[in-house]
């Protein structure tokens, strides 16, 4: 009986020390959250700025510039097969240009940060002496980083209504399918910026844009739908090894589903697979750089 | 158990690479309360490395490290709670004020937010840092950036403070300045760990130093146990002629009653001595028939004995 009680006292111990762990691991993480939001409220001028001038000049030059320009259209390659789609070109973009606005903040909020504080200021290394997992402080980037990304992305909305010539035509089918995609592309684009912070030496930060960014911008079916890749079947199976495809095809299908779109359940799959992948990349390459 | 508060037995750490690094060869140290332990030894010796794994930011090849009983390697997080560290270069939040550096630390350590204000305005006081709080740390000068530091790091009352190497960098009157403001943990209770590579600092600040060479403690003893242990009180440097007999000289002077030691050193002898009226005027009357050019006298520094213990300056 006694050696019973003994038994449930330490379990006991155990549990109310386990809830004290997680208390504190809370609380560490939320106060990590209440700096970033803290800061990011001190900057929030050049943040809209950064995550608003690439949608809005995006939009002014393909969708009212070039369809006011004398033979626009024909300026406009994608403009017909747009139209031929059931949408204008602007359809094209706002799915699109959503979908690089969440991949460039992920780079912006986390992977530039991380390569100054790795480099220049070591500022990681207080950070990293928080009362919590080391892998916590990275998970609160991605997460952080995450809720800039669908700021980011709800600034497209508006910009989207009034910039173009001819109206966009969104439509929403799905509120669920619509949040999932949001949340899993917004943490996906903050991993992603986790794995290229901690696997770009911090000196060669800047060659980032050219190697990583402009590429998978490109060819991530941001100004383009993925079904109209058919003609250049090499091409369409070879993007699909970019994760932004899905970011895109993902908004494509709960936004504008009029223009052709991947299957929803195989966006899903592949959103949910990559964000395993690069957040597990992404640890993996935080502990490594700052426990030795 | 022990009850050394830090409690560090058979460390090792070797960098893996091309040529494997040894960093930390054997190291035991325990640490009582309250005191103020000092890890001297040249750049290079293994005391940043020591500091990196009982502070959870390196993980060690062998050993353990027990911080407050808590095991750094297996309980990193909660290991955390019980120390303070203040690294050798300035970690400072550069997007937040001086105050907003200390309040976001002890949000970060579970303080509410009625709390973290006030112990915030507490450290502003302590530290004399209450006319510079809206600053940003780039606007600090190093002195005043170190003690931000230091107060940062004791926000959420840990047991033990370490400080790697605090005064580099630090202009002589910022450093006493910094000793000041580490003395006076001493009123809460703060047990201080530093390393350093100035004997000076180890010697005004330290009750224990251990000195540390090619990641090995060589001696562990108060500060004037270890100067005691050179042998004498007094240090009689003499430069003497490239000719002089200096064999038959320090027979000599072994022989006049205060001297406890002599040794060869590159230009001449070294005299070791008690303090006694009248003996450095013999010590140079003898000296004097063998060519003597010239002679220094010294009191033992923790330097004397890092150059007894390695044959190496401190600097070197």
């Amino acid at each position: 009986m006694s050696e019973d009680s003994d038994v449930a006292i330490a379990v006991a111990a155990r549990e109310v020390k386990a809830a004290g762990r997680r208390a504190s691991y809370t609380r560490a993480f939320l106060g990590l959250m209440l700096r970033d939001l803290f800061v990011l409220r001190r900057e929030v001028g050049p943040f809209l700025v950064r995550v608003g001038m690439n949608p809005l000049l995006f939009l002014f030059v393909f969708t009212y510039v070039m369809p006011h320009m004398s033979g626009g259209a024909a300026l406009n390659p994608t403009a017909n097969m747009a139209a031929a789609g059931g949408g204008s070109f602007g359809t094209v973009l706002l799915p699109g240009l959503m979908a690089v606005a969440i991949m460039f903040s992920g780079i912006a909020a986390v992977a530039l940060p991380l390569a100054q504080e790795f480099g220049i200021t070591r500022e990681i290394d207080d950070r990293v002496m928080c009362p919590l997992p080391i892998g916590a402080v990275a998970i609160e980037k991605i997460v952080f980083s995450a809720m800039q990304s669908i700021v980011a992305a709800a600034i497209v909305f508006p910009l989207a209504y009034y910039v173009p010539s001819t109206p966009v035509s969104a439509h929403v089918s799905s509120w669920p399918f619509l949040i999932a995609v949001l949340v899993l592309a917004s943490l996906l684009s903050g991993a992603l910026g986790l794995t290229i912070g901690t696997s770009v030496q911090p000196k060669q930060i800047g060659l980032v844009f050219g190697v990583v960014v402009v590429p998978i911008t490109f060819l991530g079916c941001v100004y383009y739908p993925w079904a109209a890749l058919g003609h250049l079947k090499w091409l369409q199976y070879g993007v699909l090894v970019n994760p932004i495809v899905y970011i895109s095809e993902g908004l494509r299908a709960a936004l504008t589903p009029t223009m052709g779109h991947m299957p929803d359940w195989m966006i899903l799959v592949l959103l949910t697979f990559f964000l395993a992948l690069l957040t597990w990349l992404g640890l993996r390459g935080f502990r490594r750089r700052v426990v030795s | 158990m022990s009850d050394a508060i830090v409690d560090i037995r058979g460390l090792r750490k070797v960098y893996t690479g091309k040529v494997p690094v040894t960093a930390v060869d054997g190291i035991d140290l325990q640490v009582r309360p309250g005191e103020l332990y000092g890890l001297l030894g040249p750049n290079g010796a293994g005391k940043t490395t020591t500091i990196s794994i009982a502070t959870t930011r390196a993980v060690p090849t062998a050993g353990d490290a027990r911080i407050a009983g808590v095991d750094v390697v297996k309980h990193p997080a909660i290991a955390r709670r019980a120390m303070g560290v203040v690294p050798q270069y300035n970690t400072l939040d550069r997007s937040c004020t001086v105050a907003e550096n200390i309040r976001f630390h002890c949000l970060y350590f579970g303080m509410s937010g009625v709390e973290a204000r006030r112990r915030t305005a507490e450290l502003l006081e302590q530290f004399r840092l209450h006319d510079r709080a809206s600053a940003y740390p780039q606007q600090l000068s190093g002195g005043l950036a170190q003690r931000l530091q230091i107060a940062r790091a004791i926000a959420h009352h840990p047991r033990v403070l370490f400080l790697d190497e605090p005064s580099a960098g630090l202009d002589p009157q910022s450093r006493i300045a910094m000793w000041d403001a580490v003395r006076a943990l001493r009123a809460e209770d703060i047990t201080v760990v530093l390393t350093t590579h100035y004997m000076e600092e180890a010697d005004a600040l330290c009750d224990r130093v251990a000195i540390i060479d090619h990641g090995r403690i060589l001696v562990e003893d108060t500060p004037s146990a270890l100067k005691a242990s050179v042998g004498g009180d007094k240090l009689y440097d003499l430069r003497l002629g490239e000719t002089a007999d200096r064999a038959r000289l320090a027979e000599q002077l072994r022989e006049l009653t205060g001297v406890t030691g002599v040794e060869p050193t590159e230009s001449g002898l070294r005299v070791l001595a008690q303090t006694r009226e009248g003996l450095l005027p013999q010590v140079i009357t003898t000296a004097n028939t063998y060519g003597l050019r010239d002679v220094t006298t010294a009191e033992p520094t923790l330097e004397t004995v890092f150059i007894r213990l390695t044959g190496r300056d401190l600097r070197e």
